[in-house]
């Protein structure tokens, strides 16, 4: 069954088509990848599903429901989860925090229960504080946990992203570009991590990369876009052999260098 | 160095990790309780007086330091609490009914101005907050029949189940009341910050974008910030007012705005302490300045009495001294100071240094 | 007649009120920082060629004293960048709206160190010349302050538009990092930006100056000068000026026909509007960050 499925999906800017009738569909419990070279709208795609921009034309729904004009920040209560290809955590807060953070969409008390601090606060906190230190001991990142984010290594940044997404609880969790920038070890490792949350947490996952080897390790389905446009939809292998993506990311005479 | 060995989310989720730093605490809120009994009425009406700032000091925090917004008017938030409560209680109500009120009015006014403002970034809410605040001046000066117009007004005395709180004749039982309000709020204020929606704050802070991702209606957040903010400014105003006894609206000048905007800066960005530290030190520098100024007349003959402006000066090269090589404020060089001596000898030379950022901007074209 | 009386002052004030919103936008657009100072350095420019011009100081020719304040602001600009503002280059916005509330502090305690808090006035050839032109009353003062304005509006535009310090200054105002990296010195050009931004300054205290007496608190004119800037919108030239002339006409004319506080309050009103309504101000130049 379909847990995501954009219909059709365009957005432009001023004269500039970044995604231009893209449709593809996220099965449950599916690992869907986008690939593409650099500007080819993979990164475009993700904030229009996290609503950060507004399309042009076309649907996206979620679990049945259309999130097309949704506010951006009621997409995450549905249950999509995500990660940023820059980064962007909150630097001025330690990891623990971060993680905490992560949690938001399950709070149930209002402002004056948190100043308060009523028993109903501490109780929650505690459920919040038990389901971070699952995403802790599942991603390692025991060793950081009181560390300010500002002070740590891009690597480790990367994985609390990633453990802030997974702290929501997610259904769907959006990684951008999980691998840019980590050693050959650390991309490695992501690579297990996605196995296991598919496997272990049941969910699905929708990302964007560069890094074909990783793509072809943990991608049940691939979709490869350029210049907005859909090129190829298949199994990892399928796409890599097919000679529209092979011209777009080589550049062959049949095709213009875009 | 301490370790602190958790057994449970409890650890984590209270104030401290250590006893030993609740017991600091405890001492502290004790000794501050029996002052009037150690200090005399000069000094006793300056700590009130500190108080008083501490409590404008954190309203002011929670939105510079906290959610990272910046208000260059908050004098006209201590402007309205001073002014409803004085003119409820001129109207008849007790002041443990027209305090809470007054802090309310502040509040719900901030967080009306702050639902279109708080859609504005930065600089432009900076700004906005700079007109709101001339805009309040005016309206003060014009709504003569409640706020006395130019001619000002009187606070008056606060009674409590018919006890006095005058703040000449019992002194000692207005500071006690200063304390505990001031106690309170920083209470409220420290579980604001280890529940969600302190965290929603911080999230807002340093990135709204994931903020959003994440589920946080940066809006909502950010006016509800701007609200609680002007709250607790205006209930320190209402206690400004008492305090003073008599004002008119030249008492919440811009500078006091500046004034307010010095304690975060200088006292740290994004701690509560700060706001103590920062106001102790704007209030006890005109003391200093006094004191170091009759001292040098007394002894070299210099007279710094005939220099118009030096407390301003000295204000303002401190501030700039702070921004420019202490970001972190008082409290921040404390926290330094006290890692050094922790892991002594093991401090090593650029363990605290800054890392500089080439600017981004949010501009693309 | 009267409304055209008006509406000539009121184009005069908005002119200086627009000079120094140019010197906001010009420190904007290379530090994307606002430079609470800057109507306290309008008012340190008049008092130096107050000291250099008037007949009671230095005594130095009228035009003469004006370029050499000028000058001299420009360095004051400069060194102010140099020394202080270089200091917490990649702190947050904020932290230089703080740092230059308390520059204004130290700027007005030079010039009341100086000069004194009593106000003077400056000598000018033509404070207090009038032109008869119809039924109204034009004030020379008045008008020269439109045509300099004019004039250095346009210079600054071509500044930034066709010389190399210019187009790098733009860059620099975009993206320092980029700017940077395609070798844009970044810092210097900030450095020239803050002198310049010294230098107009001047010419906007002098054209204050030579309507009435000056003391060290009429940078406070800045504030409504912001709004003016805020109004045209921060990052554009003649959305400053346009801003000034707005906030200039509107106040008397809001003075003569409505009641009480209200034309203290216009300026602020309009710059609140415009700012819940169109954030970016009349000339807008700002978009959303990119992810």
């Amino acid at each position: 069954m379909s847990l995501l499925k954009a219909e059709d999906i365009a957005v432009h800017f001023g004269g500039v088509k970044a995604v231009d009738g893209v449709s593809f569909e996220v099965d449950e419990g599916e690992v869907f990848a986008i690939i593409g070279p650099n500007g080819a709208g993979k990164s475009t795609i993700f904030n229009l599903i996290s609503r950060i921009y507004t399309m042009t034309r076309g649907k996206i729904t979620f679990d049945g429901t259309d999130i097309t004009r949704l506010p951006s920040h009621k997409v995450a209560p549905l249950g999509i989860a995500r990660t940023f290809q820059n980064i962007e955590l909150f630097d001025h807060s330690t990891v623990l925090q971060n993680l905490l953070m992560g949690r938001h969409t399950h709070r149930s008390t209002n402002f004056v229960e948190d100043i308060l601090f009523l028993p109903k606060v501490r109780r929650e906190e505690r459920e919040h504080r038990k389901r971070v230190e699952e995403v802790i001991e599942f991603l390692e990142l025991e060793a950081y946990r009181g560390k300010m984010i500002a002070g740590l290594p891009y690597g480790v940044r990367k994985v609390v992203e990633i453990g802030r997404a997974l702290a929501m609880g997610p259904k769907l969790i959006l990684l951008d570009e999980p691998a840019s920038g980590l050693s050959v070890e650390e991309s490695q490792e992501v690579a297990f991590w996605i196995e296991d949350m598919r496997r272990d947490m049941g969910l699905t996952v929708l990302m964007v990369e560069h890094d074909m080897k990783l793509v072809s390790a943990v991608a049940d389905r691939v979709l490869a876009v350029n210049n907005g446009r859909p090129l190829a939809l298949g199994t990892p292998a399928e796409v890599q052999s097919d000679p529209h993506v092979q011209a777009a990311y080589l550049g062959t005479p049949e095709e213009d260098a875009a | 160095m301490r370790i602190a060995f958790k057994t449970s989310y409890d650890t984590d989720i209270d104030f401290h990790e250590h006893w030993n730093n609740r017991f600091w605490i405890i001492a502290l809120v004790v000794v501050m309780a029996l002052l009037p009994f150690i200090v005399s009425e000069y000094y006793l009406a300056e700590v009130a007086n500190t108080l008083i700032f501490s409590l404008a000091g954190m309203g002011l925090m929670l939105l510079v330091g906290h959610t990272g917004q910046v208000s260059l008017g908050h004098a006209a938030f201590l402007a309205i609490g001073a002014y409803t409560d004085a003119a409820l209680m001129n109207a008849g109500w007790p002041f443990l009914i027209a305090f809470p009120v007054a802090g309310l009015a502040a509040g719900l006014f901030g967080a009306l101005i702050a639902i279109p403002a708080v859609r504005l970034s930065g600089i432009y809410l900076a700004i906005a907050t700079l007109a709101v605040f001339v805009i309040v001046e005016e309206i003060i000066i014009l709504a003569e029949p409640i706020t006395g117009g130019v001619g000002g007004l009187f606070a008056p005395t606060i009674e409590i189940f018919g006890l006095s709180f005058d703040r000449y004749a019992n002194l000692s039982n207005f500071y006690w009341l200063c304390l505990v309000i001031v106690v309170l709020v920083t209470l409220g204020y420290s579980n604001l910050m280890r529940s969600s929606t302190g965290r929603s704050f911080l999230a807002v802070r340093d990135s709204e974008v994931s903020a959003r991702a994440l589920g946080i209606d940066v809006t909502r957040t950010r006016a509800l910030a701007f609200g609680l903010s002007c709250a607790v400014t205006g209930l320190a105003g209402a206690l400004m007012g008492h305090f003073i006894g008599f004002f008119n609206y030249e008492l919440f000048s811009i500078f006091i705005s500046i004034n307010l905007l010095l304690v975060v800066t200088i006292g740290g960005l994004g701690f509560i302490q700060g706001a103590f530290l920062g106001a102790i030190l704007i209030t006890a520098m005109p003391q200093i300045i006094a004191i170091l100024r009759d001292g040098l007349n007394a002894t070299a003959g210099i007279d710094l009495g005939s220099i118009p402006g030096l407390d301003t000066i000295i204000f303002s090269l401190i501030l700039i001294t702070f921004i420019i090589y202490e970001p972190a404020g008082l409290y921040g060089r404390w926290l330094k100071m006290r890692v050094w001596w922790e892991i002594f000898p093991l401090a090593r030379r650029d363990m605290f240094r800054r890392q500089k950022s080439y600017l981004k901007t949010e501009r693309q074209k | 007649m009267e409304l055209l009386q008006l509406l000539f002052g009121g184009i005069a004030n908005g002119c200086i009120y627009g000079l120094v919103a140019l010197g906001f936008v010009l420190i904007y657009k290379a530090s994307e920082g606002v430079n609470f100072a800057q109507g306290d350095m309008m008012m340190l420019g008049a008092f130096i060629a107050l000291g250099l011009g008037n007949s009671d100081q230095l005594g130095l020719p009228f035009g003469l004293a004006v370029i050499l304040a000028m000058v001299l602001m420009g360095g004051v600009g400069w060194g102010i960048e140099r020394v202080v503002v270089r200091q917490i280059f990649g702190q947050p916005q904020f932290a230089l709206v703080i740092l230059t509330i308390a520059l204004g502090f130290v700027l007005r305690f030079v010039a009341g160190s100086i000069w004194g808090y009593t106000p003077l006035v400056l000598e000018t050839p033509f404070t207090g010349k009038n032109l008869q032109l119809g039924g109204i009353v034009l004030g020379v003062a008045d008008l020269v302050t439109i045509l300099v304005t004019a004039v250095l509006t346009i210079g600054l535009w071509a500044f930034f538009a066709f010389t190399r310090v210019g187009l790098a200054a733009q860059a620099a105002s975009q993206n320092q990092m980029a700017a940077y990296i395609v070798g844009v010195p970044v810092m210097r050009v900030n450095g020239l930006i803050w002198g310049l931004s010294g230098a107009v300054a001047t010419v906007a205290g002098v054209m204050y100056a030579s309507k009435g007496a000056i003391d060290p608190n009429i940078g406070l004119l800045g504030i409504k000068a912001f709004a003016a800037a805020v109004i045209g919108g921060m990052g554009s030239l003649p959305g400053a000026l346009l801003g000034g002339l707005l906030i200039g006409v509107v106040e008397p004319i809001a003075g003569r026909y409505a009641p009480g506080e209200f034309a203290a309050m216009a300026p602020y009103i309009i710059m609140l509007v415009v700012l819940v309504t169109k954030p970016s101000g009349l000339f807008s130049q700002m978009q959303a960050k990119k992810v």
